[in-house]
């Protein structure tokens, strides 16, 4: 394919037929709650069984959702049979389906990592309470990722923000602890000032589904004020950078199952909400302001984490600040999103895509890496990695292989990402947010070149603890779909524009 | 359908090796050995049946949709088979040097597997079929070459290696940029014969100058572009078979063949001139001809030497390219080769006397000669190539480079051949002068034997075969398969559509 003309492009982003009901949704959401329920009854810290069978169930079952997707286009569900506005109505367009998969590997790849540490790491009397809300967080992101009224995100952000809290606080160190104290802090405020705007918005049109909301959109102060609440309260929950301050430690002092998760999906559900109603009810407001303010507070992200990243001795608080960095890409894509042309709105929203599922897999890889390289190290410093590069080849094989992910170097579903975003801007003019995109990766090489450099040092010999075998696989095979995706992105991508979220924004 | 997929395995048969060199524990010498060498031997192989093949006028090519508006092409054509060639044969030789080089030492299994990952870049790099493929090796070398730089742990090899990336990863992005605002002026830009730009309309004409302006500065990096090239000499901490093959040829030559590509294969020869490109390009290869040869001389350490001489005589590549007329393509394109298969001599040379002798200073190879007298051959067969005199390799390249010259109505281009000759006579005489014709000065800094010969078997053979080559490439360079007739059937094909 040369460059497809973007009418093309923009005919197959509406396209997607919607089909009568499928179960499938409704499996999506309830089988992680049911393993919640099944973990939970006799809570352990081992239950090895379970939660397999759980985890294979969950990616099978999704899979299956987005093959449906994949072929038959936007699909959506009334639970119980009652439909809109009483049930909770739930819809499967490209984006929903496409991250109920991302969420099952994912987690499916952490679940396995929790699974094959060692004994001596699982006591301590919180431990037992993790797979319940493991499983909690997974059915918490579905069904954000699936909701398709304004309420039933925030029934989902509120579990997820709360089961995050909780799987934080389970490590039972003073710092997870404390972490997260001010995680709940910035969760809790985020999720008031969302409900609140939804609360104004419920005011003014008497409906929450989005597509009620859309049809009768007017810009009334009301309304503006409303969403003036729910963006400030979603960029809180998404670490938008001057209000990121809570997400470096809460990442870092987790467990690293629990920081891959948060880093990699949990911070991308406020994101895509923002997206969702932006792109939807709210685009006749997104205005070339807005959008650029967004895209200024994303550029600033990508420039002052990376700059923390470069200074921070902590390898944890490495990456997490890396993951404030990444999350800047997301909101520089907005003001390419609304780009007069065509061709740069398609670049810009399958850049966007990219962007988002890359970063998930490239990151929750390098977080179980770091946790490997901690383990085997018996210490958090970068400048203890001495040695590693000899005793720890694997794990630091997917460390770096999620590294040029994250550099955006190719071939890695970060460059392509890059590179599609990187069109955007030159097709749309928009040339300081090209500039951004590669002062982004420069930043993001200086910090992870730290660490492959204090790996070369020779360091002692026999100082080094064994770790499981199964932390290095996991972390390899998450890091080799970051890198696989930049060579066959086209038909994920091709899914993810099914959906009617564009409409507004997009046309 | 087979066949169709050569490139494919040309590529394999350095990656598939990489991987499993990785994974094999350290203590597996036998296998890693047997495993490189037959790796070695069968891409030979395959880039001589690719070769023969392009040559009967088929085109191979492998291609599939990577992003939306670019695709992943794998294509083999006369200048792809030119690179392949030259990376595939001095790949075998530098891995049997350095199989010998890392006998009992730490890190092997590293050091080959990431040893082959370079190669396999090389191989995209010859192989891509458009510029996204390119960038993609091109990236893909600067990150396999980092750890082979580094690879002794030391602070200094960690200070070369920071400085090395600071200079590719800057140099990658500006290439990145290039190459995107191309991508969003004409679409998915394919490397054709002849070039494929000349449609553009004349009010796009500012922003192609700046894709090339920017392509050159990310390319000119590698190519070790005078102001580009500090990394290079400070990257000589690496091990010899490194220097060797990386930063005599692998990664110098990556640069300068995307030089070549973007200017034949992207905007082609005659439409770079209508844009007024190529006499920019003409001056910087000129100063850097100028100064990596004033620079050489000032060294007292080997290698260091023998780098600057690189910075130097790279950028004859880049003056044939920016020389308009077939004969100074001729000259270019050859030389491509023929510098490679010299300086590689020339950098085992130094891996031998710094191995057997511990001689590292330029000052202390006197009478060298007696004591390694086919090491010393070699290095003298190698420097008098590089200084041009007849029949060797060298003279071939320059005589093309400077009735190139006047072809294109630049005599003056001639002066900067003969200045640049004589720099290469005053720095590489005196060498070859201490080699043979100094006495001993004592004991041997740290001296070393190995078995019969006056180093190992490891060391000589590769050393000897370059040396010939050398040799042979000069004077048989009317056969056919010689560089310089290959170089001729490219640039047949870049001229005439």
């Amino acid at each position: 394919m040369s460059v497809a003309p973007a009418a093309t492009l923009l005919a197959l982003m509406q396209s997607g037929s919607t089909v009568a009901a499928s179960p499938l949704i409704a499996l999506a959401l309830v089988i992680p709650l049911c393993w919640a329920v099944l973990t939970a009854m006799r809570p352990a810290p081992r239950q090895t069984l379970l939660v397999l069978s759980g985890l294979g169930i969950w990616n099978v079952a999704s899979a299956m959702l987005w093959w449906h997707t994949r072929a038959n286009g936007v699909v959506n569900y009334a639970l119980g049979g009652w439909s809109e506005p009483l049930g909770i109505g739930l819809r499967a367009d490209g984006i929903a389906s496409s991250l109920v998969l991302l969420t099952a590997v994912i987690a499916g790849g952490c679940g396995v990592y929790r699974l094959c540490t060692p004994d001596a790491d699982l006591r301590g009397t919180a431990m037992r309470w993790f797979w319940p809300l493991f499983f909690l967080l997974g059915a918490a992101l579905n069904a954000v990722w699936l909701a398709a009224d304004l309420f039933n995100m925030y029934v989902g952000l509120e579990l997820l923000g709360l089961s995050a809290v909780g799987l934080v606080a389970v490590a039972g160190t003073t710092a997870a602890l404390s972490a997260a104290l001010r995680y709940l802090l910035a969760a809790l405020l985020g999720s008031l000032a969302y409900l609140l705007g939804v609360a104004l918005l419920y005011a003014e049109y008497g409906s929450l589904a989005l597509s009620s909301v859309a049809s009768g959109f007017a810009p009334t102060d009301t309304t503006i004020v409303a969403l003036g609440f729910i963006t400030a309260g979603l960029c809180l929950k998404t670490a938008l950078f001057p209000l990121h301050g809570w997400l470096p430690p809460a990442h870092s002092a987790a467990l690293p199952p629990v920081s891959a998760l948060l880093s990699a999906l949990v911070v991308k559900a406020s994101f895509v909400m923002l997206l969702r109603i932006w792109l939807g009810p709210g685009a006749p407001l997104l205005v070339p302001t807005v959008a650029q303010g967004l895209g200024v507070l994303g550029a600033g992200a990508i420039v002052w984490g990376g700059w923390q990243a470069i200074q921070h001795a902590d390898l944890k608080m490495l990456v997490a600040h890396s993951t404030v960095a990444q999350l800047g890409y997301l909101f520089v894509a907005i003001p390419l999103l609304i780009d007069a042309s065509d061709t740069a709105r398609a670049f810009a929203w399958d850049g966007l895509m990219l962007q988002i599922v890359s970063h998930a897999l490239a990151k929750s890889a390098m977080f179980l890496a770091s946790g490997t390289l901690i383990a085997a190290v018996g210490s958090g410093k970068v400048v203890d990695l001495a040695g590693v590069s000899r005793h720890m080849p694997l794990a630091l094989f997917a460390f770096g292989l999620a590294a040029v992910s994250l550099m955006g170097l190719p071939p890695s579903g970060g460059f392509s990402a890059k590179w599609l975003l990187l069109q955007a801007a030159l097709a749309g003019g928009q040339w300081h947010w090209a500039a951004v995109l590669l002062a982004g990766g420069l930043l993001t090489a200086g910090y992870v070149f730290r660490v492959f450099r204090a790996s070369f040092l020779q360091g002692a010999e026999d100082r080094f603890t064994d770790t499981p075998l199964g932390w290095d696989v996991v972390a390899l095979l998450l890091a080799g779909m970051a890198i696989m995706l930049g060579l066959l992105s086209t038909g994920p991508l091709d899914v993810m524009r099914f959906g009617a979220l564009l409409q507004r924004g997009i046309t | 359908m087979i066949a169709s997929f050569l490139p494919l395995w040309v590529l394999a048969s350095s990656l598939v090796p990489a991987i499993l060199i990785f994974l094999l524990p350290e203590q597996q010498r036998g296998a890693r050995t047997a495993l490189n060498l037959t790796a070695a031997v069968l891409k030979l192989v395959l880039v001589a049946i690719m070769t023969w093949g392009v040559a009967q006028g088929t085109v191979y090519e492998v291609r599939f949709a990577m992003v939306p508006g670019a695709d992943f092409i794998l294509r083999a054509d006369a200048m792809a088979c030119l690179f392949a060639g030259l990376s595939a044969l001095l790949w075998f030789f530098t891995t049997v040097y350095a199989i010998g080089y890392l006998e009992g030492a730490p890190n092997r299994s590293r050091f080959f597997g990431f040893f082959s990952l370079c190669v396999a870049s090389t191989m995209g790099i010859a192989l891509s079929g458009n510029l996204i493929t390119f960038l993609l090796f091109y990236e893909l070398l600067t990150l396999s070459t980092y750890p082979l730089v580094v690879h002794r742990g030391t602070e200094k090899a960690l200070a070369a290696g920071r400085v090395y990336l600071r200079y590719t990863i800057t140099g990658g992005a500006a290439l990145l940029l290039g190459i995107a605002v191309l991508y969003s002026l004409v679409g998915d830009v394919e490397f054709l014969e002849t070039g494929s730009l000349r449609s553009v309309p004349e009010s796009a004409w500012p922003q192609l100058r700046i894709a090339f302006a920017l392509m050159i500065a990310g390319l000119g990096v590698k190519a070790a572009l005078v102001p580009l090239h500090g990394w290079l000499p400070q990257a000589m901490v690496a091990p010899a078979p490194v220097s060797a093959l990386l930063h005599a040829v692998a990664v110098v030559k990556a640069g300068a063949f995307g030089i070549v590509r973007v200017v034949y294969d992207v905007y082609g020869i005659e439409f770079a001139r209508q844009l007024a490109l190529l006499t920019p390009l003409m001056i910087v290869a000129c100063a850097t001809i100028l100064w990596g040869s004033v620079r050489a001389l000032a060294q007292t350490d080997l290698k260091r030497r023998l780098a600057f001489s690189t910075v130097s005589q790279v950028s004859y590549i880049a003056l044939g390219v920016s020389l308009f007329g077939p004969l100074g393509t001729i000259g270019g394109l050859v030389h491509l080769l023929h510098q490679g298969i010299m300086k590689v001599t020339l950098f085992y040379c130094a891996g031998n006397f710094a191995e057997t002798l511990g001689v590292h200073d330029i000052r202390e190879l006197d009478g060298a000669g007696r004591r390694m007298p086919i090491t010393s051959t070699a290095f003298t067969i190698g420097a008098f190539g590089m200084i041009g005199v007849p029949p060797l390799a060298g003279f071939v390249s320059k005589w093309y480079l400077g009735l190139g010259a006047f072809e294109a109505g630049m005599p003056w281009v001639l002066g900067v051949l003969i200045v640049s000759s004589m720099l290469n006579a005053a720095y590489f005489l005196p060498i070859v002068h201490r080699l043979w014709f100094r006495p001993i000065a004592g004991a041997w800094p740290e001296e070393h034997t190995f078995g019969r010969f006056e180093t190992s078997a490891w060391f000589l053979v590769p050393t000897i075969a370059t040396a010939l080559f050398t040799v042979g490439a000069g004077l048989f360079a009317g056969a056919p398969f010689s560089p310089l007739e290959w170089a001729m059937l490219i640039t047949r094909r870049e001229y005439l559509p």
